[in-house]
């Protein structure tokens, strides 16, 4: 059952940065882009176990800190090895100042 | 951690599932702390450094390489080949490196431009050597699993002076593109490249074995030595400054640790070297903070090296230092040099290695 939780307040995130949440047992990193859009993705690269939330946001990749792959995290697609399999991406909506994600 | 039984490089080997039981495999490796806003700076791409860069390397290429043609069959011709032989043979691999890591330039095809032609000038598949340095990312000197363990223990002193020559890496890279350009992957390269990018390396080598046929086939027809002389044997007369300078990263330093102060060397360089290496001198910066462009790494180094042990203050340095480890890791392998850490370091994760190490560290 999919639900909307909150993430954390809109000012927690620079902007074209990304931070870690966690919620539930899962983990999820919240970007927030250069057009101060917010995007959600699941926070681990699927690569191998590295947290994106410590990676490189550039326009709209992320690039993951151990091995340098690299996804849009707009639309988790997976742009060239080392990576290959596209990262999940959440809905997100801001409310009165809290980013929210919607967790499926 | 030091290994009870005989070291077996082979990466589906008993040292492999050794690693993998016991939790050295894709394990969580030690960082220092950096705020992240520090590392956000630090990690910034720009194509500006790596344009000059290269365009300088190109220029110095094709000058040296005019250089050869014009005085060939003359005593003038050597200052040339040494020039052209170091930047082809040893300045591709500090290229092929960044590009690979995708750090050196903002441009994603501005790295993979340079990637390409440095993987040839280096005779390297790169569809094979982006697995296998991911790999060497994630499991640094872990016996079984790293694909790039230049020194394996107990040393073949023999071999690594070879090194220099080139010829060993030579007579290993050819017959590997022959073998991959034929459609064959050995058990090892299929052990850390996915089955979906197998058939990509055999590609790329089937492009790489398709110049050097061109090559050879014009320099037959011409009856003319130097398209070998450029393209192809520089693998050989020029490697030495490469096998100088990357030796040094890791020889002699811990196995099978998960803390690269332990297993990985930062060595002070000359700018001419550091500019043939592309600050790679500063190794345990990269391996802790891969995310770091060439460029930056001298800023990361003056931010974290109160928690790492002293670089050698030069490559010669380093080398007397590690020869006498290396005469004794023939006769005891489990031997090798612990760095000490200045008191302002956080001490080596005692939980991971204290108990295997100490008896085989050398201070």
């Amino acid at each position: 059952m999919a639900e909307w939780v909150e993430a954390c307040a809109v000012d927690d995130v620079d902007e074209e940065d990304v931070i870690r949440f966690d919620h539930g047992g899962r983990s999820f990193a919240i970007y927030r882009s250069p057009d101060d859009e917010f995007y959600a993705t699941d926070g681990f690269c699927t690569h191998e176990k590295a947290h994106l939330a410590d990676g490189l946001v550039m326009d709209d990749i992320i690039e993951c800190p151990k091995h340098n792959g690299r996804f849009n995290y707009k639309t988790g697609e997976a742009k060239g090895a080392p990576v290959c399999v596209n990262l999940k991406t959440y809905p997100v909506k801001v409310e009165a100042g809290k980013v929210m994600v919607e967790i499926g | 951690m030091t290994m009870a039984k005989k070291r077996d490089y082979s990466l589906v080997g008993e040292s492999t599932r050794r690693a993998i039981e016991t939790g050295l495999a894709s394990a969580e490796w030690y960082h220092t702390d950096v705020a992240r806003k520090t590392m956000k700076v630090l990690m910034q791409r720009s194509d500006g450094p790596a344009i000059r860069d290269t365009i300088i390397w190109i220029a110095a290429i094709l000058g040296s390489a005019a250089g050869i043609i014009w005085f060939w069959g003359t005593w003038w011709v050597v200052p040339f080949l040494f020039v052209y032989g170091v930047l082809y043979g040893s300045s591709s691999d500090s290229r092929w490196h960044e590009c690979g890591h995708g750090t050196a330039f903002r441009t994603r095809w501005m790295s993979d431009v340079v990637y390409h032609i440095a993987s040839f000038m280096l005779m390297r598949n790169p569809v094979q050597w982006r697995w296998s340095h991911a790999r060497h990312h994630t499991d640094t000197i872990i016996v079984g699993r790293d694909a790039e363990i230049a020194v394996m223990r107990p040393p073949d002193l023999l071999k690594a002076a070879l090194a220099f020559t080139g010829i060993l890496d030579f007579r290993y890279s050819l017959p590997t593109l022959v073998r991959q350009a034929f459609g064959k992957l050995s058990d090892d390269e299929k052990s850390y490249i996915p089955e979906i990018e197998q058939h990509k390396a055999v590609i790329a080598a089937r492009w790489h074995m398709v110049v050097y046929a061109a090559t050879i086939a014009v320099a037959i027809a011409l009856k003319w030595w130097i398209p070998l002389v450029l393209i192809g044997l520089p693998r050989l007369y020029g490697t030495w400054h490469m096998v100088l300078t990357g030796l040094l990263q890791h020889i002699g330093l811990a196995d099978n640790v998960t803390d690269h102060r332990l297993n990985t060397r930062t060595v002070y360089m000359n700018p001419i070297s550091r500019f043939i290496y592309w600050n790679m001198n500063y190794h345990v910066e990269h391996h802790m903070f891969p995310m770091v462009p060439y460029h930056a790494l001298p800023k990361l180094h003056e931010l974290i090296k109160h928690d790492l042990p002293e670089p050698n203050p030069s490559m010669w340095h380093a080398y007397r230092e590690v020869w006498p480890v290396l005469l004794r890791q023939l006769k005891y392998e489990d031997y090798y040099l612990k760095r000490e850490l200045p008191p302002t370091a956080k001490p080596y994760r005692g939980e991971f290695h204290e108990l295997d190490i100490t008896a085989a560290a050398a201070e």
